[in-house]
């Protein structure tokens, strides 16, 4: 029997330390306890919203997709090769997360910190070659204004861009609050709520990726 | 008479230039100048009297929810005399241009005027009204000391405020948009609307959706996570369910409204073509997703509607709410079908027959659910004592009016019905009959019902009653008009009418908006009077109206951190089943150390940036647009570096306004034995 509860209590472990750093706390205090899996599900809830937004883009893609007026579509624009090296950084970044969660459960601060840099440049890696690749479809006259095909997938795969971005700047105030005070609780809530938007917009690339690049190119 | 003038671009100021100020427009420079000098004067009674430190701890900087919630709704009152203005003008306008005249107002004028009544109705009178009672009441009811992100809160409320600056902005500084409150392209698009309208429009609600969906947020974390222990869901009182109901529609629609705004934005600034007739554009796309938000946006502001007049109606019967589970199921049931009604609102598009047919039903479903809780009003008054104080008039009053808004929505709801009265006043008729008759009168039964726990003292009764009668025989002279003015043919949003029969319909009805207007100045008169006459209106035992629910458990107005103790909850009617059990007031021998959120200025300082944002946006001056998105960024991101955010009240602390209270219970006590 044992042997079988011994890693679900493990897990339920990991996941009590992740919400609340100091379960010994609990007879002190009557709400401070619960600040985490409260802003957790808050995130949760805000992450939900921000799906809706996303699938109101998808829509707006799919309603535009062939109204590409004369101009080029996704097959003579897109470069499969190209954004399959993007996608693996993306993908690269959402495992190098994962891992700084592990290490944040270890109480290993180097280690969170290394996993978090990698995860940063995966992700400036992503936006640069996406910024590449839509400053060559500006250049080449296929710009946003070009066709409403074009308006709907540069507002949709620029609205992810947008998102990571932001990532990119949270995790970028992340490394300012590790360093000043380490794997406090406080922090620990933050990394964890940043997770979950990481993973999240990974989840999105694979609708961009599926819907707009492999469709598209089809 | 032309719009007022934009100058080609210049790096410094954009598009502004001296002559954006309409200044050869009488009517805007005299409402202008009121606004100003309104302003002048308030800023200038605030310093005389010494009272910015007291505002900026006590108001602006405040996280606490009952502080904010009454923050929304003094915008919303200050909104609706606005918006108010705005529909008088409109029916003043249509009176005297179909009696041979043209009226007062230039069609450009006009448009904005129409335009502006809606967008301020619907997003700065009636969303911060319902918010803010939200903010109030709901922790309040379900035993919470805030909600669960107070900063979080402020500064929804404070991008709320936001938007609402920049829609008075645009009177004075350019234009505001003349499309129609919902800003349908092609017209809004930039070759059909140049001026800086529509973008004033674009800023002010994305400013404060941005708000709204934050606000959204909070709230249902704060009712998953921060209930009264016992207080299992199906316990919680109907309004604090509506609350729920609502915000998750905020969560799942406003996102909508957004990415719809945003798209046209893109449209207009980077000349993109998602609505635009050329370049494989699709304007009906627009009226599609601007409608799967707006038709759950009717919802997000009737549920708590619904949710007021269930916790007036039992409150004033005597009598527990008939049907608990029913209205919960019905609550729920209305929260979804509100996303799949959404194409009603355009049948004429030509979607063809079976989709008209299919919304067509699923918007006479919806009927059903509403029925229900009609009827469970009306069963809980069945052989009760009804006692007739304020509120209770406002929900009779509403009982009436809104079965025959709804009953004009079924007729609509048959898409053949709907081929001939689109667009025509008779559309017009009906949606004020069921937000003025559903929304507006649960607001101000609400205003009645919780003003006294939010401030201590009661609204004057008599005052109450008066602007009640005005805007009940006010709301049916001025719209049942419409109603036949609709069927002879009447379109909305004339500025000028050549047919004589429509005349005396467009008289009465502008006499019906005149005594509408009487009720709220008996309104402001309210509460005007009940501020200086406080002391004989004051609340001492925190339960004037012998209530049901948790918020009258505890004193009026609530101390900061609203309970001493949290109570333990066995019934959705917790405090009368307290109180019944002689247990209302229960005195706890110790207290605890109580853990509070303390106040932060970087709501205030987002949201009062956030209106740089939108005015250098609205007018290309895009060093002030980048900055002050930067400071907000940043404002934001050194927020986080606060980490002394809460401390604890000490039980000393408690325990001396605990017994402030006891000895105030006990004196009212002698005072009614004797």
């Amino acid at each position: 029997m044992s042997s079988i509860s011994g890693p679900i209590d493990g897990l339920k472990k990991e996941l009590d330390s992740a919400y609340d750093h100091n379960p010994h706390d609990h007879h002190h205090a009557g709400d401070h306890h619960d600040e985490g899996p409260k802003v957790t599900l808050g995130f949760w809830i805000y992450l939900m919203s921000d799906c809706i937004l996303f699938a109101s883009v998808f829509a707006g893609y799919a309603v535009l997709k062939d109204g590409t007026a004369g101009g080029p579509n996704g097959r003579e624009l897109f470069d499969l090769p190209y954004v399959a090296v993007e996608t693996a950084l993306l993908l690269i970044s959402s495992l190098t997360y994962g891992l700084a969660m592990i290490s944040m459960e270890a109480n290993k601060l180097k280690g969170t910190i290394g996993w978090l840099v990698l995860t940063a440049l995966c992700g400036l890696g992503f936006m640069g070659m996406e910024i590449h690749e839509f400053a060559k479809l500006i250049a080449e006259g296929n710009g946003p204004n070009r066709s409403a095909f074009l308006s709907g997938f540069f507002t949709l795969v620029g609205t992810h861009g947008l998102h990571v971005t932001s990532g990119l700047i949270w995790m970028g105030a992340m490394f300012v609050h590790l360093f000043k005070r380490g794997l406090t609780p406080q922090n620990r809530i933050r990394l964890m709520c940043l997770s979950l938007f990481w993973h999240f917009l990974d989840i999105i690339w694979i609708g961009v990726f599926t819907i707009v690049y492999l469709m598209g190119a089809a | 008479m032309h719009p007022a003038k934009i100058y080609p671009e210049n790096l410094l100021t954009g598009k502004l230039g001296i002559d954006s100020v309409p200044w050869h427009e009488p009517i805007i420079m005299v409402a202008g100048a009121g606004m100003v000098g309104g302003a002048i004067l308030v800023l200038g009674l605030i310093t005389y009297f010494k009272q910015w430190k007291y505002l900026w701890t006590e108001w602006l900087t405040s996280v606490d929810h009952k502080k904010i919630g009454a923050m929304y709704i003094i915008l919303a009152l200050i909104m609706l005399l606005r918006g108010f203005a705005d529909a008088l003008m409109m029916r003043t306008q249509q009176a005297l241009a179909s009696g041979g005249g043209h009226g007062y107002l230039p069609p450009e004028h006009f448009d904005q005027i129409f335009t502006a009544h809606g967008v301020i109705m619907i997003f700065f009178m009636a969303m911060p009204f319902v918010v803010g009672l939200m903010n109030i009441v709901m922790p309040l009811q379900i035993g919470a000391r805030d909600v669960a992100f107070p900063y979080l809160n402020s500064m929804s409320f404070w991008l709320t405020a936001a938007g609402a600056i920049l829609v008075n902005v645009s009177l004075v500084v350019g234009e505001f948009a003349h499309t129609g409150w919902l800003a349908y392209p092609p017209l809004s698009e930039l070759s059909y609307s140049p001026g800086v309208g529509v973008d004033y429009y674009l800023w002010a609600l994305q400013i404060s959706g941005l708000g709204t969906l934050l606000s959204g947020v909070n709230l249902v974390t704060t009712i998953f996570k921060m209930r009264a222990p016992g207080m299992t869901l199906m316990r919680m009182p109907i309004f604090t369910w509506t609350t729920l109901a609502a915000n998750i529609l905020i969560i799942a629609a406003f996102p909508i409204l957004t990415v719809t705004l945003a798209m046209l934005g893109l449209d207009r600034y980077f000349g993109m073509h998602f609505f635009t007739n050329e370049a494989g554009g699709n304007p009906m796309m627009y009226v599609n997703l601007i409608w799967a938000w707006g038709h759950p946006e009717v919802y997000i502001l009737v549920l708590p509607a619904f949710g007021i007049f269930s916790e007036v109606v039992p409150t004033f019967s005597g009598k527990r709410l008939f049907g608990y589970d029913g209205m919960v199921y019905a609550t729920m049931c209305i929260c979804l079908l509100s996303f799949v009604v959404w194409l009603h609102h355009f049948f004429t598009m030509g979607a063809g027959a079976n989709v008209n047919a299919f919304f067509g039903i699923t918007t006479m479903i919806i009927s059903i659910p509403t029925g229900v809780k009609i009827f469970n009003w009306l069963f809980t008054m069945f052989r009760g004592r009804v006692r007739f104080e304020v509120p209770m008039l406002w929900t009779t009053g509403f009982i009436i009016t809104f079965v025959i808004g709804g009953m004009t929505g079924v007729l609509m709801a048959v898409p053949g019905a709907d081929f001939v009265l689109h667009n025509s006043v008779f559309l017009i008729a009906h949606f004020h009959n069921v937000i003025i008759g559903g929304v507006v009168f649960a607001c101000i039964a609400g205003l009645n019902y919780w003003f006294p726990k939010a401030f201590g003292f009661r609204l004057h009764a008599g005052l109450g009653k008066v602007s009640f009668w005005c805007w009940l025989v006010g709301f049916y002279i001025a719209f049942m008009p419409l109603y036949a003015l609709g069927l002879m043919g009447m379109t909305r949003r004339l500025d000028y009418m050549n047919n004589p029969v429509w005349h005396v319909y467009l008289i009465v009805a502008m006499v019906g908006a005149l005594i509408i207007f009487a009720g709220i100045i008996a309104q402001v008169a309210q509460i005007a009077y009940s501020i200086w006459k406080r002391d004989e209106l004051r609340d001492v035992t925190g339960d004037p109206w012998d209530a049901r629910t948790l918020e009258w458990a505890t004193s009026s107005p609530p101390p900061f951190y609203n309970f001493a103790v949290v109570p333990e909850i066995g019934n959705h009617d917790a405090f009368w089943d307290a109180k019944q059990r002689g247990q209302g007031h229960p005195r706890p021998k110790t207290y605890e150390p109580i853990h509070m959120p303390r106040n932060t200025p970087t709501g205030l300082l987002i949201g009062l940036v956030s209106v740089g944002l939108g005015f250098g946006l609205v007018w290309h001056i895009w060093w002030m647009a980048g900055g002050a998105l930067l400071v907000m960024i940043g404002l934001g991101i050194v927020h986080t570096f606060n980490e002394d955010r809460d401390y604890y009240v000490q039980p000393e602390e408690v325990k001396a306004i605990e017994d402030a209270y006891f000895a105030r219970l006990q004196a009212a006590n002698k005072k009614d034995a004797a």
